[in-house]
């Protein structure tokens, strides 16, 4: 279900975890998981049930408590801009707008060709480097005027 | 004024990419806390001692006194018991921890293993923001470092005291940042705090007995071991020891860190940050987190930041998030953001919370938009008072605190709002 | 004990009790929905906010350890305002259509508002509305009402020992649900309708056919398992409508498995035998009691006269009351037979003669609960006895080893210690393994009526676990399941069973397998002098022919069966050890008498019957069962019979008159129960699993060692195929648990018969074939298929656990 490689991502965080506790681990596996297959389905989640032991309803109380994971499809590139108060009174605002106006998508919705999905992000914890956005859950970028999200456009349409 | 003392981002040089790693830092005295307590076998107790006297209160929010926190944890206690390091740093204006892990991660793994030794603990985990992903990811190599040089793992440094750590990501849930809450993240769940008690000193993960600090709490006990308690204490004020990291964001002209000894003049601070920007007034500032009070201007300009002097003023230090509002702030926008955040991050387990957040934040959305009611004032008061206090977590204080201060210092401009269908500013 | 005050009056409650405790032992109601005595503490509804002096906020009493000195008050300004501002947040987003909503009368936060909700409501904002979910055929969900009090959640983790359903999302979008296209499927999931303080989860066959007020109650105990769970049946308009269970802490607790509590449906089955028929010229035709009556008593005397008395066989279910199986047994032996059996799927009688007394659970059920080690041989524990297997949970989630020997290994939902899962013909070995095993662990030597047996034994590291686990942890019980009754190897089961538990030390139970299974042998319902034989005289009439014998399963090339038989409550097609061969004696006879509450369906299509005589379920007589632990439930009738339905009671004593039998005048069932218990009704005495000097067979040789070569059947009853009355429990029958059956194999097997799953083939036992899918499950023993028994797919076979063929189709 999983590719090896992930497999060996996730026994490798199984180590972190007394033996009895395999549960701990869900959290990275389904993030683990979400970056092979880009979203989490049904199957998936079911897998990772499987694969730590844990009944499939509690898999999927994480996958839907924990904001980072995707449970639909969403587009090649996610971006989260952080619109908290900090970074909305530093510029998110209009980060957000400017992202509309490039996209012409709003929050949680995803470009016709299936490239950028938007999201509302909540305090990433780097309020002064604000406005701060993510690009699917792992790349963070600061300081993100205008120019430099058209520059970051530019750079994940090639 | 002179240079400020400083503990945590001292000696750094963040230009430098080799900045955090393990040799820089034990230039920088690194691990030198860790090698004296090792080879002069310093008993534990006099550890916790040292800490207590250092008056350093734990940097997560609570400002709780970090060596009687320590002193909780049985002693006698046969089976496993764990150390946690909070660095869920999501409140709001906070980013201290973030820089503590990405330019200095082996001071936070000293202090965890002093904190181990000193409460008898083998096995510690960080659970890292899940948004700072490449900070989680330095944590893994820089725990992989010390793992390496002995630092951590079986008999360090050839004595019979053994450490795990670990390192645990978040993915995106505030209330992990809350001590019960992140330890049934750690073992796989929800993030849904725990009623307490009992407390997590005598059930904490997996049931055992557990300490959980904060990432800058764990970070300053290297120095007072090095230095000592009273010297730590002295950097401060009475009850107030030490410096403290300020992240200060919002309308200034240089956002960022600034660690500076507890009692200082927020003025200063503000000076440090480059004073407001565009030399506009300060019209309101949230001293310690968004989840805190805001204080008025005016009042700000008068008080110091410590624990002690901020709670004087009405607000709490909190996480030590400064954010700075200039008179181009709407209140009742700001307001309505953060009771969307609160509303947002809610676990949803108890009553209050689940049910009264959504309901503030409603109540705040309609008068931004202009379909407020003057009642709606009192409303907003009286469900604050229905919630802060009744729930499970802290949440609901904290979602229910900023809407009272807001109302409380700026009433005109919200009843502006609803008679005027607008913005006051 | 801690002592403390709540509003002024003093109480103390043990170390780690809480205020809640303290609360509920001096009669102060506090409100709540989240607490519930049985589950964990979640503290998440925060109703039962109080006040405590030198607290500075109010704290829930439900989760706040009681401490010394500590002063509590309920009622206070602070306590009220605190309450109040949570019943507000509750009803927020709460839909207020009682009227509509099916937990309407039984609400507890609808009572509750009453008391603290405020008249009208300041929230203006539209509320929120949350999508139902299938939860499968017995939950009805109406999830915009829930309340999150998660007691749902907690059932399923805590008791039921499965995470069926869960909180997922957050904050104000947090919802209860099953996985995404799965339902609740455990056999104890009616539970969370009870649980669910709301309308959000109700019961769906239920569902909008009655508002609660408009029902009434009445107390019954319940008809299926041993457990002899405490009941409440409401009714409507003379019709049962719903059952809820009746708390009794030593009992089922609070809780019903859900075949207690949904199988009423039967009792409404369109199936109901509601007139006495006849069978005349091969035509079914339905007559007055009068014609029906004569119409048997004839037949019984044509064929006393024509063969002998002996010919006669009464053949009654354990789910059949004490009375009602005293007086079957007192016509026959009245009639001159001794022919009388209750042990339908029971197939090894070798130990009859040397019983002792009533074969019971011998101990207490509740003291389930504090065994620290266990052996359950041959059970498919959680079916059969679903809240004997929760408490079984218990106990080890408290620390107890569970030691399983069994032919299947289905998922006990808790840890198994040790667990031998064997082909049945192999189970008899493995027990003489534990017998060497934990003989040599205590040094002893192996009892002569099991040495010679045991000579060629040598017990496996299993074994040697097994025998320590019971040895080392006590209490400890060894316990023999449904499927070890039914095997052809009984006997030796149960006596090497006996000796294991005896060097143990440990306390030795027969799980009752129906609601009478005790009650049935102190009814004498059995075909040989038992416990009062001296003292009741007459009444046996010497030795007649057991269930087995009756039904022609002993030998099938003789004409053993009898020449009429009377059936109670029976359908032998489904309830015998071997239907194939019960149901060919039953139409080689010149008379069969049924005494059932339906149109047996196969009875008349397989024709064997002659007269169908409509008898009263439970719910429509008087009656008594006694529970697999020896306790005597007695019960009326809730409703009046169906129809012309008589109680069975009833109809036997006319019988009896009618063929002019001494002792047939009572004229109530207490007359009758009176004539078989003691004064008091303490049956303790008779209760006994000792088989005296029964001698074990030689272990792999036995003589009804049935199945020893070729291909092996495992045909286990499936849960919702047990008894008449589940059989036709509409709802049930669309669980999960009553899916159609399958031919399970391992895959070596699959493998060696070259066949696929989903694949159709031809099962054959005897004369029968049945055809069925293949489905493939590793865990069973090498060359056994688990094909159910008591299931009209399955009819055409034969012996449960004989040998079986397959073939290609
Ligand atoms: C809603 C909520 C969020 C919190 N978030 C954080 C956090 O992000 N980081 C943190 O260190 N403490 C946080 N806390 C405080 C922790 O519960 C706990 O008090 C702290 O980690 C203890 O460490 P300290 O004693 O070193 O401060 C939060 C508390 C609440 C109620
Ligand atoms: S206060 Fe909010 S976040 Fe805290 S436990 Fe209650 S619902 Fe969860
Ligand atoms: S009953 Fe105490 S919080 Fe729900």
């Amino acid at each position: 279900m999983l590719s090896a490689e992930s497999l060996k991502k996730i026994d490798y965080e199984l180590t972190k975890y007394p033996a009895d506790q395999k549960q701990s681990a869900v959290m990275s596996a389904l993030a683990i998981a979400q970056d092979e297959k880009g979203w989490l389905t049904t199957e998936t989640m079911d897998f990772v049930a499987e694969y730590l032991d844990m009944p499939s309803i509690a898999v999927y109380e994480v996958a839907t408590f924990y904001n980072m994971y995707n449970l639909q499809p969403i587009g090649k590139y996610k971006i989260t801009v952080c619109t908290n108060l900090p970074c909305a009174l530093s510029g998110a605002n209009e980060a957000v707008a400017h992202f509309r106006e490039r996209l012409g998508i709003g929050f949680n919705e995803t470009t016709t060709d299936g490239k950028f999905t938007l999201k509302e992000g909540e305090c990433m914890g780097a309020c002064g480097d604000a406005p701060v956005l993510l690009v699917n859950n792992k790349r963070m970028c600061s300081f993100m005027s205008n120019d430099k999200i058209d520059q970051l456009l530019e750079d994940l349409s090639k | 004024m002179s240079q400020p003392a400083q503990i945590l981002l001292a000696g750094l040089s963040p230009s430098d990419p080799d900045d955090w790693r393990l040799k820089n830092y034990e230039q920088r005295e690194g691990y030198v806390a860790l090698r004296k307590i090792l080879s002069e076998k310093i008993p534990p107790e006099k550890i916790i001692e040292e800490v207590k006297k250092s008056a350093l209160r734990g940097r997560g929010g609570a400002g709780f006194p970090t060596g009687l926190k320590w002193s909780f944890m049985p002693k006698q206690y046969e089976g496993d018991k764990y150390l946690v390091c909070n660095s869920d740093e999501g409140e709001p204006g906070t980013f201290k921890d973030r820089d503590i892990m990405r330019h200095n991660p082996h001071m936070l793994i000293e202090g965890m293993l002093i904190g181990a030794y000193a409460m008898g603990i083998r096995a510690g985990y960080n659970y890292v923001h899940g948004e700072i992903w490449d900070v989680y990811e330095r944590m893994e190599e820089a725990v992989d470092e010390a793992r390496a040089a002995g630092y951590l793992g079986d008999n360090i440094l050839g004595s019979d005291f053994s450490f795990q750590l670990y390192n645990h990501h978040g993915y995106g849930a505030y209330i992990c940042g809350e001590e019960t809450a992140l330890l049934e993240s750690l073992e796989g769940k929800k993030g849904q705090p725990r009623f307490k008690p009992p407390f997590p000193a005598s059930f904490g993960l997996y049931g055992k007995p557990t300490t959980i600090n904060n990432t800058e709490t764990f970070a300053a006990v290297p120095w007072i071991i090095r230095h000592g308690g009273d010297k730590f204490l002295q950097l401060g004020k009475p009850n107030n020891g030490g410096t403290k990291i300020f992240s200060v964001s919002g309308h200034v002209n240089k956002p960022g860190n600034y660690e500076v000894p507890l009692g200082t003049p927020f003025a200063t601070l503000l000076e440090m940050a480059g004073g407001m920007r565009g030399g506009r007034k300060l019209k309101g500032c949230i001293p310690g987190g968004s989840s805190m009070p805001v204080l008025p201007g005016d009042v700000m300009m008068q008080t110091d930041m410590d624990y002690d002097s901020i709670a004087k003023a009405g607000s709490f230090l909190g996480s030590g998030a400064v954010i700075i509002m200039d008179d181009t702030t709407c209140m009742v926008r700001a307001l309505e953001r953060l009771s969307y955040f609160y509303y947002e991050e809610s676990c949803g387990q108890c009553t209050p919370c689940r049910e009264g957040t959504g309901w503030l934040y409603r109540i705040v959305h309609r008068i931004e938009t202009g379909k407020g009611r003057l009642e709606d004032l009192d409303l907003l008061n009286n469900l604050a008072d229905n919630i802060q206090g009744r729930t499970i977590c802290a949440l609901g204080d904290a979602a229910a605190m900023p809407v009272r201060a807001m109302i409380q210092h700026f009433r005109d401009e919200f009843a502006y709002h609803v008679e005027h269908k607008k913005c006051l500013v | 004990m801690i002592n403390f005050e709540i509003d002024g009056k003093p109480v103390s409650v043990p170390k780690n009790g809480t205020v809640m405790d303290g609360a509920n032992q001096l009669g102060i109601y506090i409100p709540h929905f989240c607490y519930h005595k049985k589950l964990s503490i979640a503290a998440n509804c925060r109703m039962c906010l109080v006040q405590v002096e030198k607290a500075p906020k109010p704290l829930p009493a439900c989760a706040t350890p009681a401490m010394e000195g500590m002063k509590v008050f309920t009622h206070s300004g602070q306590a009220v305002t605190a309450q109040k501002g949570v019943m507000e947040f509750l009803l927020i987003n709460h839909p207020l259509d009682c009227p509509i909503c099916d937990q309407g009368g039984e609400c507890q936060l609808q009572d509750l508002a009453v008391g603290y909700g405020a008249s009208s409501s300041r929230y203006t904002e539209a509320k929120r509305v949350v999508a139902n979910k299938n939860l499968g055929p017995l939950i009805s969900t109406d999830m915009t009402r829930c309340i999150h009090c998660t007691r749902c959640v907690r059932f399923g983790q805590e008791i039921a020992g499965i995470m069926e359903l869960g909180m997922a999302g957050r904050g104000e979008h947090a919802e209860i649900l099953a996985f995404v296209g799965k339902t609740v499927d455990s056999e104890l999931s009616g539970n969370v309708i009870d649980l669910c303080p709301v309308g959000a989860l109700v019961s769906k066959p239920f569902r909008y056919s009655a508002r609660t007020w408009e029902l009434s109650r009445r107390k019954s105990i319940s008809p299926h398992c041993g457990l002899g769970s405490n009941l409440i049946v409401q009714i409507k308009q003379n019709r049962v409508m719903r059952v809820l269970p009746r708390e009794n802490e030593e009992i089922n607790e609070c809780w019903l498995s859900d075949k207690d509590r949904f199988s009423y449906e039967g009792l409404n089955s369109e199936e109901r035998l509601t007139r006495p028929m006849i069978k005349q010229g091969g035509v079914w035709q339905e007559c007055d009691w009068q014609t029906a009556l004569e119409f048997v008593a004839n037949g019984l005397k044509d064929v006393k006269e024509k063969y002998g008395a002996e010919s006669i066989g009464a053949l009654g279910s354990a789910h059949s009351t004490l009375e009602e199986l005293y007086l079957l047994q007192k016509l026959a032996r009245g009639l001159g037979s001794a022919s009388v059996d209750h042990r339908v799927r029971q197939s090894d009688f070798r130990a009859d003669s040397q019983m002792q007394g009533a074969p019971w659970l011998g101990m207490p059920i509740a003291e389930i609960s504090q065994l620290k080690s266990l052996l359950v041989i041959g059970s498919t524990l959680r079916k059969d006895h679903p809240l004997l297997a929760h408490r079984i949970r218990h106990a080890v989630k408290h620390g107890a080893q569970l030691n399983v020997i069994n032919p299947i290994d289905d998922d006990l939902l808790t840890k198994v210690r040790n667990r031998a899962i064997v082909a049945p013909d192999k189970m008899v070995s493995m027990l003489a393994e534990v017998l060497k095993a934990v003989a040599e662990l205590k040094g002893v030597e192996i009892p002569d009526d099991a040495k010679n047996a045991l000579s060629t034994v040598s017990a496996s590291d299993t074994a040697h676990a097994m025998a320590a686990s019971l040895n080392d942890n006590k209490p400890a019980a060894v316990f023999i399941g449904n499927l070890a009754q039914h095997h052809p190897r009984y006997a030796d089961i149960c006596k090497l069973a006996q000796h294991i538990a005896q060097i143990s030390d440990a306390r030795f139970g027969v799980l009752g397998e129906a609601a009478n299974s005790v009650g049935a042998y102190i009814a004498d319902a059995i075909p040989f002098g038992n416990r009062n034989a001296d003292t009741a005289g007459g009444r046996h009439g010497g030795q007649g022919a057991n269930a087995s014998q009756m039904l022609g399963m002993d030998d099938p090339a003789s004409e053993t069966g009898c020449k009429a038989y009377i059936l109670l409550n029976l359908e032998p097609e489904l309830d015998s050890y071997n239907p194939q061969r019960a149901v060919k004696a039953l139409a080689a006879a010149d008379l069969v008498v049924m005494m059932s509450a339906y149109k047996s369906h196969a009875a008349i299509q397989e024709n064997y019957a002659d007269v169908l005589l409509p008898i009263a379920p439970f719910t429509e007589t008087s009656g008594t069962f006694i529970s697999t632990e020896g306790r005597v439930q007695s019960f009326n009738g809730v409703v009046a019979p169906l129809g012309e339905t008589r109680p069975a009671w009833k109809v036997l004593r006319v019988l009896g008159n009618i063929l002019q039998l001494d002792g047939f005048d009572y004229e109530t069932s207490e007359q009758v129960r009176a004539d078989v218990l003691p004064a008091g009704n303490d049956v303790s005495a008779w209760l006994n699993n000792s088989l005296g000097s029964l001698a074990v067979s030689p272990i792999e040789a036995g003589k009804e060692n049935k199945g020893s070569e070729g291909l092996q059947r495992i045909g286990e009853v499936p849960i919702y195929q047990a008894d008449l009355i589940v059989r036709r429990a509409e709802s049930l029958q669309r669980t999960r648990d009553a899916a159609a059956p399958l031919a399970w194999m391992p895959g070596s097997l699959m493998m060696q018969l070259g066949l696929r799953t989903d694949e159709v083939i031809r099962l054959k036992q005897g004369e029968g074939e049945v055809r069925m899918p293949v489905a493939q499950d590793d865990s069973l023993p090498a060359n056994c298929i688990r094909v159910v028994s008591a299931h009209p797919s399955t009819a055409a076979l034969g012996g449960m656990f004989d040998q079986i063929t397959v073939e290609k189709s």
